[in-house]
């Protein structure tokens, strides 16, 4: 394996961004300028749900790959991003809903409320609502990354209680007194900022957004990761205590990437929620969390764009499976998991690059060392 | 964290950099050290050593603050009560620690494992912002050149050999700028070449900063040619020049056993 590049954007980054630009230019214009449509609707929504995914994935690399620490409850800091900005979207109907109640959302009158709890306040408000997405997955990331790691929780154990906490937030928010519409969850959206949810032009419109937000996210990612905090995560990775006896916090870096990276996870749930049309508590569901695991291992842990890739062909891979043969679906993710623990320990992407090179030096002469 | 009275037992003209009074620490009932006196001069090489289980490494935990003693005084520079601090207080303070198993960062360079190790502002803000210098170039070429790396600069410190890592981790240690070195089995693993070439760069680091050594191999101690504290069952059996210890009854007793 050849020594991490140092410049911001390598030659990887830059295939994938170049690729993400022609998709969300061909995207838009397959879908609405394009004479037969070749780019059906649905598709542009399915892509952006996509691209979420792959930012999410990004999310957890940053963690797992660079700082050793494997969380299972990353689909959790996704939900409550989702949740902010369903919460904004529900505030948004106003009086279109069913019960055209101008203030409290229809689950709210269905269960007899009849004013608006406290923590719904100001969600009606955009920017207050963005704020929100990176605020309150950034807090709870925050305060249970200050105990786990103050205290030294790290390896299988940190795995367990961070699978215990989107657990425990799944419960939570089944619960119709919590305010967050119970099972049914948060639905029925009309439209963001004015822009109506239903036609193809928003669709299209937060498909490139996520796309944008996919970039921005890798290449902060890279940033950070490229930064010489990104080589003490390494460290961390690797030799803990060694890190720690040369003078460095590893709780605050620890906890410094964490919240970093739910922020990330907060945004790419706040961009899934608008495309899919619902946000409900199975997101907080533990399988969720472990499916993002399985991404990033698929693509390649440490290497941001693969965990990106490998997001993008699971689940693209899940939508046609669970379409064709839908009781397969879950054997087949497991089948795909070992094989690829089995046969391409570096991910596809490392198997790509792998290859590539294979094929550039035809003939590698065995590196021995001298 | 000062304690004015806390060298009362000493006499006056001694300046102990790390003093450790009446420590003791239990494991689950098992006193891994147990009344544990020693002094370390500033400058000092000192060399620790005890059969399996006298409580080498408990010690060093002790002092730089991976273990809180059950008992006991342990004080840097007669002022800082090192029982209340943690690893990386203890780093920041001036203790390096060496790993018996070399422990370096395996997937850096070992020019990022000399720069990262250098004495500077370690919170993460500070490091994401930092930029490599031409003085700290400097200073990496010159532990380089201390540790004979200077060839492999650019390589995967996982690359290296064993003794190659026992320096680079060494050389990491003095990027910190440490005042006391402690260094737990330098020798073990390496050639014969390689341990008299460990044992003349530990005695060379001496004098300007304090080094304790914990170490089995007898030649090596002997190359080291320094006062020894033999430890048993947790605390001082012996403390002398090596000949002078080796010749204790006691001494040959816990050696060649019962």
């Amino acid at each position: 394996m050849g020594r991490p590049e140092k410049r911001l954007i390598d030659r990887r980054l830059g295939i994938f961004l170049a690729g993400l630009f022609l998709l969300t230019v061909a995207v838009p214009v397959g879908n609405l300028w394009m004479a037969g449509q070749p780019v059906p609707t649905y598709l542009v929504a399915l892509i952006g749900k996509y691209l979420c995914y792959a930012l999410l994935a990004v999310a957890l690399d940053l963690v797992w790959g660079y700082c050793g620490i494997l969380s299972l409850g990353h689909g959790a800091f996704f939900a409550l991003g989702g949740y902010a900005m369903g919460m904004y979207l529900m505030r948004e109907i106003g009086a279109r809903g069913v019960y055209a109640n101008p203030v409290l959302p229809d689950f709210m009158v269905f269960i007899g409320w009849k004013e608006l709890p406290w923590y719904w306040y100001g969600f009606d408000l955009f920017p207050f609502a963005l704020l929100m997405v990176l605020l309150v997955p950034g807090v709870l990331a925050f305060v249970f990354g200050w105990f786990a790691f103050r205290s030294r929780v790290t390896g299988v154990y940190l795995s367990i209680i961070t699978q215990a906490m989107t657990y425990a937030l799944l419960l939570a928010f089944f619960r119709n007194d919590m305010g967050f519409g119970g099972n049914n969850g948060l639905t029925d959206f009309k439209d963001i900022l004015g822009f109506d949810l239903a036609r193809p032009a928003t669709k299209v419109g937060l498909m490139m957004l996520s796309a944008v937000a996919l970039a921005g996210g890798l290449i902060l990612a890279r940033w950070v990761t490229t930064s010489r905090l990104g080589k003490v995560l390494v460290c961390v990775r690797d030799a803990e205590s060694r890190t720690r006896f040369l003078g460095y916090r590893v709780e605050h870096y620890k906890l410094f990437i964490f919240t970093l990276s739910a922020m990330m996870a907060g945004v790419a749930g706040a961009l899934y929620v608008p495309q899919v049309g619902i946000i409900n508590p199975s997101e907080f569901s533990p399988a969720n969390s472990i499916e993002i695991v399985i991404w990033v291992a698929l693509g390649g842990r440490g290497t941001l764009v693969g965990a990106a890739l490998g997001a993008i062909l699971v689940a693209a891979a899940k939508t046609i499976l669970t379409g064709a043969l839908p009781e397969a679906w879950l054997y087949a993710l497991g089948a795909l998991f070992i094989l690829v623990t089995i046969a391409l320990p570096t991910g596809v992407l490392g198997a790509l690059e792998g290859g590539i090179a294979r094929l550039k030096r035809p003939a590698p002469a065995q590196e021995v060392e001298a | 964290m000062t304690h004015p009275h806390a060298i009362g037992g000493l006499p006056p003209e001694t300046q102990p950099q790390l003093y450790l009074d009446g420590v003791s620490r239990a494991f689950d009932g098992f006193k891994a050290i147990n009344n544990l006196s020693l002094v370390i001069e500033r400058g000092e090489l000192r060399a620790v050593i005890g059969p399996n289980g006298a409580g080498k490494t408990t010690m060093m935990d002790i002092i730089t603050g991976k273990t809180r003693p059950d008992e006991g005084q342990v004080l840097w520079e007669q002022t800082v009560d090192l029982t209340k601090l943690d690893e990386a207080d203890t780093a920041r303070l001036g203790i390096g620690r060496k790993f018996q198993k070399p422990t370096v960062f395996e997937s850096h360079t070992v020019e990022d494992n000399l720069a990262l190790a250098l004495k500077a502002d370690r919170s993460p803000w500070a490091m994401l912002f930092r930029r490599a210098g031409a003085a700290e170039a400097a200073r990496i070429d010159e532990l380089l050149g201390t540790i004979r790396l200077g060839d492999a600069r650019k390589r995967l410190a996982g690359d290296l050999s064993h003794g190659q890592k026992q320096w680079l981790e060494i050389g990491m240690l003095l990027a910190q700028d440490p005042q006391l070195l402690l260094v737990d089995e330098p020798a073990a693993g390496m050639t014969d070449a390689e341990t008299m070439m460990t044992a003349d760069l530990l005695k060379s680091i001496a004098g300007e900063r304090s080094v304790l050594v914990v170490e089995h191999d007898m030649d090596f101690v002997r190359a080291l040619d320094c006062k020894v504290t033999v430890l048993h069952q947790g605390s001082v059996l012996a403390e002398g020049r090596l000949d002078a210890v080796s010749e204790m009854p006691e001494v040959i007793e816990v050696y060649l056993g019962r």
